[in-house]
């Protein structure tokens, strides 16, 4: 399944969002290619995860194109985006922290032998296949009977991420994966999520908070401000200090620094 | 802007962070599967859910084996078995709920409604206790599915839910039994057509040891091995875990949420049902007020058994074992030449020592 690397998976022209009375969103363009990942910044409201709910099927466009592999798009549902290879990991809404790891990362797609009603489930071919997953992706885990609760923030994470990629996904959704995470535990993630780009060939639209985090894993950079892109640009194109004065607001920030006589 | 493939890989960038980390790059054992020590085997066995009424089993054993002469002797222990079976068929049903994250407290009167639901249809319209048994049986199943549609439909909690409904039930029970026969209790089934056969199938009798057992606690191992089977090793065992571990997660990969939540509260009709059957054709009359207090022994017995009220942990086998400890209880304080009124006082304590324990047990399981 592995795509070629920069091959363009999905598109986002001139698209605007909102609810109501209110624009959240104004005149994106956005591209995510396949074995690259795409990092989208942005203040507080800015309306990063409003974007990604777009992509990932849970909101509509207002106005504009959504293409996926060149074919306009409007999904219905996340089931629908899911279909295509769309898929978004949030991180509080990946696993069931009582449920041990194969369990999780089988559900919903769980493998099964025999003839209704005797089909049971396939354990050992699933944690054959979990345990491959997790090996291929470099996440070591003790024990697959575990809860995946007893694993680390970053783990789970890992996993989530993990069981997404093995079920089809091609393009792979993250809302600030790193922001309840220690400096070691965004380590394990961020080193994942490049992982899993190049080795999987999987296109990651990276949402954080963090230029370093994003400035460590992106091949590009979207800087939301206020529902419209504020810079669009590749890697080669600015340094981490760049994004980092570029995020902070840049010349707001001068003159805020200015104002307060510092 | 995207004609330049960058080559400048996020692996060329070594961040300090990522290298830190090595347990992710250690290599991999060859087996998942080490050889386990005792030690380990031991830390295993403590987290399953229904170690503590394992304990609590034989710690009752044991009291009233000291304090009550004749609950030394096999034939009181068939005693105990029937009363076991007669609280732990719905209380596994019960359970498998509590699982998926439900309540259930009609399920009490709801056995109730079953044994007067087939008696006034066989006695009054057909004449045949089968029509009667399969009219209970849709009627049940109903029930359960009714509280699973209100619950899904309301968005409220099924303590609320289920407690509408048997207040509800509670009231039919009374109001149409009164209507139809004039009288609190539904009369004489016995010379009706199929009621041979029908009391042979939930109401008979073994002889095995000298022991006269009851076939209910046949199809209370039954009910256990079955659910059991249902939990541990199908898909809709694992979705039952789920929708109660975290229903939200369950459903973003697309578990069923809904049908598994009706499906479960069906599957307490079900249960309902088949005690219901059991009481009429082993007393052969039903009082209309029966019932009640019931559903929270059923409760009862799950948590005993390693349910957690929040959902997503517990096991059909606990409940059984739960229902175990009640029947010894119930039988146990009779021997002994105690007043029966004692029994409620002995749930309550056993209730809260095993909660307090299994709180315990779940920090142990939760931590690793
Ligand atoms: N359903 C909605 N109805 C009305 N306004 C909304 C809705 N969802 C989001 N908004 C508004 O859209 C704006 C962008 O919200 P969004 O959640 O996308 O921001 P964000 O960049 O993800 O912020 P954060 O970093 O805090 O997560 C906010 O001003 C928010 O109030
Ligand atoms: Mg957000």
């Amino acid at each position: 399944m592995t795509q070629q690397k920069g091959h363009p998976l999905i598109r986002l022209t001139d698209v605007s969002k909102s609810f109501g009375p209110i624009d959240v969103l104004r005149g994106i363009n956005l591209d995510v290619a396949a074995g690259e990942v795409c990092c989208v910044l942005g203040d507080n409201g800015a309306g990063k995860s409003t974007l990604i709910n777009i992509i990932a099927g849970l909101h509509q466009h207002t106005s504009g194109r959504y293409t996926v592999d060149g074919h306009d798009v409007r999904f219905g549902s996340p089931r629908e985006a899911l279909d295509l290879g769309i898929s978004a990991v949030y991180q509080h809404l990946a696993l069931v922290p009582l449920l041990p790891v194969w369990r999780n990362f089988f559900l919903g797609s769980e493998l099964t032998r025999g003839v209704w009603p005797f089909a049971r489930l396939d354990k050992a071919q699933m944690k054959e296949i979990t345990d491959q997953a997790l090996q291929n992706m470099g996440i070591v885990v003790k024990d697959l009977e575990q809860p995946v609760g007893t694993l680390s923030g970053g783990q789970r994470q890992c996993v989530a991420i993990a069981r997404a990629i093995h079920f089809g996904a091609r393009v792979l959704i993250l809302d600030e994966p790193t922001a309840a995470l220690g400096v070691k535990q965004s380590g394990v993630v961020l080193k994942y999520i490049s992982r899993a780009a190049q080795e999987s060939g999987v296109g990651v639209v990276f949402i954080t908070h963090n230029p370093h985090h994003a400035y460590m894993v992106g091949d590009s950079f979207a800087i939301l401000s206020r529902g419209e892109i504020d810079l669009r640009a590749r890697r080669e194109e600015l340094s981490v200090d760049d994004l980092i004065y570029r995020m902070a607001g840049g010349a707001e920030l001068e003159s805020l620094q200015h104002e307060m006589g510092r | 802007m995207s004609e330049t493939v960058s080559n400048t890989g996020p692996a060329a960038t070594s961040s300090p962070a990522a290298a830190s980390d090595n347990t992710a790059q250690q290599p991999q054992p060859a087996s998942r599967e080490p050889h386990r020590s005792m030690g380990q085997r031991l830390a295993g066995l403590i987290k399953r859910p229904e170690i503590g009424s394992i304990g609590g089993a034989i710690l009752v054993f044991v009291l009233f084996y000291a304090l009550a002469e004749p609950f030394r002797n096999l034939a009181s222990f068939s005693t105990v078995l029937y009363q076991s079976a007669a609280l732990g068929i719905p209380a596994v049903a019960v359970a498998l709920l509590m699982i998926g994250g439900e309540f259930d407290l009609s399920a009490g009167v709801a056995v109730t409604a079953s044994s007067l639901a087939a008696s006034m249809f066989a006695a009054q319209i057909t004449g045949n206790v089968w029509v009667g048994v399969g009219f209970a049986l849709v009627l049940s199943l109903s029930i359960g599915a009714l509280n699973g549609i209100l619950l899904i439909k309301t968005g409220l909690h099924s303590f609320l839910v289920t407690l509408s409904t048997f207040l509800m039930l509670q009231g039919l029970n009374l109001a149409i039994t009164k209507l139809v026969t004039g009288n609190v209790a539904t009369g004489d089934i016995s010379d009706l057509a199929g009621f041979d056969s029908a009391q042979s199938v939930f109401a008979s009798y073994f002889n095995i040891f000298g022991m006269s057992i009851s076939i209910m606690v046949f199809y209370w191992l039954a009910f256990v091995a079955v659910a059991t089977w249902i939990l541990l090793r199908t898909r809709v065992g694992n979705w039952i875990f789920a929708v109660g571990g975290q229903g939200d997660s369950a459903r973003a990969v697309g578990v069923p949420l809904n049908k598994v939540k009706i499906g479960l509260f069906m599957g307490v009709g079900f249960a309902a049902w088949f005690v219901g059957m059991h009481l009429l054709f082993d007393y052969v009359t039903v009082q209309s007020g029966e019932g009640v207090g019931n559903e929270l022994l059923y409760i009862a017995q799950a948590v005993v058994g390693g349910c957690l009220l929040t959902g997503g942990y517990g096991s059909a086998i606990g409940a059984a074992i739960g229902g175990f400890i009640f029947g010894m209880t119930t039988q146990g304080i009779i021997y002994a030449g105690w007043d029966p009124q004692w029994f409620m006082f002995f749930v309550g304590v056993m209730l809260l020592l095993a909660t307090v324990f299994n709180a315990w047990i779940r920090r142990q399981v939760t931590r690793g």
